[in-house]
């Protein structure tokens, strides 16, 4: 589990973040949801340390990462993998050299212990056999493919993802958030999503929370959503004409079926 | 804003601190660091050949030309080309014109990384980027600038040697005569030093300005001529404090 307590976060005096708690669980996709700039990533990079919160802290199960030195924070980040939202996959390097990378750096595995550890990874997110290609001669959905690879080949005990699926066609974007969820429940990693894609909150959102105004407007998980009356909330799903009809149509259908019981 | 001298070397010490530890895995390490041996290195053969044979042959010149009609023995020309270059021209201007070419590359490659969070993603791994992205560069550049230099000086007296004896001066005997005179070793260490420390500047001065660049492609080309302009200011500084120590 990683716990958040009091985050807050200013640059210059522009305050991103005010003060957030909450809970992400282990075996369950934590969706952190909000309008571009609303602080999604902010938020991310001060959970895996890239950023040091103005005050606050996070927890790592029992562990207050803001007490680490730097060594221990790499004990800890052994535990860790990230899908960054522009993939950052090392251009020098093949598909398989970047899945390889982490096992080259830390583990004493044999070449073929490493070889085949890499494939099975490439499996898991259906991209077996493009080894030898380099990241930029495959398209952006592969690259995140191949980004989950690379995060989850020293089995992570935590995941986190920018926005994992921008730039992706809606129907593409469901297959990766549907990846990250299966990956998340086989392996009961603790996963943490940004996005602001509401199809991703009505599919794979177990724990969501939404940001704006750099204060948590609304948590809970996507049977609530369509019920809840959160204003914000309603606001950021439901955000064209178009959608927010649907909203009252589905609202309809579940009433008369509840009357006509 | 203000360019803060004591907050840029506050950060650079504590980055060098960070990247002169112990390697998570030194094969890691030394592939890297071969690499970058033979980026420098091969590399930047042909520049450093081309720039000392013409400095060579132009200090060549310009002592005969001083020499003509005078006391000196015309073979003093040999010993000054020699001197010349073991001393100042092949350590100095060689790194001045690879803290241009190997400079900006450095920041341009470690600044490109941060810039698409390479840096980030290897952090979050637990590499020590700090580390992994300059040690192998410092020490490649350690090993294989010296190796220029010294590449640098014989092309130079050969450039000397090249434009005077042709061109009738001096006869090929004067030559050598003035290449074997006064012989000093100590001037070789000189030499050594001054590379070793120049190389270690350009390298470290250079990651430092890709290690710490933000927002786009115009920081990006800013990082690099920092690089190059600062790396340029510490070689002679640095050339200047050691002539000072060791002359
Ligand atoms: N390094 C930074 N320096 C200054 N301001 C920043 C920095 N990073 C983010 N911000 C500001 O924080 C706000 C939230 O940004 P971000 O977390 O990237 O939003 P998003 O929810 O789209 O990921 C933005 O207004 C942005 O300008
Ligand atoms: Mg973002």
């Amino acid at each position: 589990m990683i716990r958040v307590e009091n985050i807050y976060k200013s640059f210059d005096g522009n305050e991103v973040l005010k003060g957030i708690s909450h809970d992400f669980f282990p075996g369950k996709t934590n969706l952190v949801i909000g309008r571009s700039g609303s602080g999604k990533t902010v938020l991310l990079k001060i959970l895996v340390g890239l950023m040091a919160p103005t005050s606050g802290r996070v927890w790592y199960d029992k562990i207050d990462f803001s007490t680490l030195d730097k060594k221990e924070i790499r004990e800890i980040r052994m535990q860790v993998g990230m899908l960054f939202q522009g993939s950052a996959l090392f251009d020098s390097l093949t598909v398989e050299q970047n899945i390889r990378f982490p096992l080259d750096m830390f583990t004493n595995w044999t070449t073929r212990e490493k070889l085949d550890r890499v494939n099975y990874c490439l499996e898991r997110v259906n991209l077996a056999g493009v080894n030898s290609k380099f990241p930029s001669a495959t398209s952006g959905w592969m690259q995140k493919r191949v980004g989950i690879a690379r995060a989850i080949v020293l089995k992570p005990k935590y995941l986190f993802c920018d926005e994992p699926n921008s730039g992706l066609d809606p129907k593409t974007a469901l297959l990766i958030d549907e990846l990250i969820q299966d990956i998340t429940y086989e392996n009961q990693i603790t996963t943490i999503v940004n996005t602001h894609d509401m199809n991703s909150v009505m599919e794979v959102g177990d724990n969501v929370m939404l940001l704006s105004g750099g204060e948590i407007a609304w948590t809970g998980n996507k049977e609530e959503v369509i019920a809840s009356d959160n204003a914000v909330l309603q606001d950021f799903i439901f955000a064209s004409p178009f959608l927010k009809r649907l909203r009252v149509d589905a609202l309809e259908q579940q009433k008369n079926s509840r009357e006509s019981k | 804003m203000s360019f803060n001298l004591f907050y840029h070397f506050g950060r650079y010490v504590s980055m060098m601190g960070q990247a002169l530890t112990r390697p998570e895995k030194f094969s890691m390490y030394w592939k890297e660091t071969i690499r970058q041996m033979e980026a420098i290195g091969v590399g930047s053969v042909i520049i450093v050949v081309l720039i000392s044979i013409f400095i060579g042959a132009v200090s060549a010149l310009q002592f005969c030309y001083q020499l003509d009609g005078q006391l000196i023995p015309m073979y003093y020309v040999g010993y000054i080309v020699r001197d010349l270059a073991i001393i100042e021209s092949a350590p100095t201007i060689t790194c001045l014109v690879l803290a241009g070419k190997v400079g900006s590359n450095i920041a341009a490659e470690i600044g490109g990384m941060r810039q698409k969070e390479h840096i980030d993603a290897m952090e979050i791994m637990g590499v020590n980027t700090a580390a992994y992205l300059i040690t192998p560069k410092v020490v490649a550049a350690i090993v294989v600038i010296p190796m220029l230099v010294t590449i640098g000086a014989f092309v130079g007296i050969i450039g000397g040697y090249l434009a005077s004896v042709p061109a009738g001066y001096l006869t090929d005997m004067e030559y050598m005569r003035g290449l074997r005179a006064y012989f000093e070793p100590y001037n070789v260490f000189i030499m050594y030093v001054k590379s070793i420390t120049f190389a270690f500047l350009i390298t470290s001065i250079s990651s430092y300005f890709g290690y710490y660049v933000t927002g786009g492609s115009i920081e990006l080309g800013k990082a690099s001529t920092n690089a190059v302009v600062i790396g340029n200011i510490f070689v002679l500084a640095g050339d200047y404090f050691i002539a000072l120590l060791l002359t």
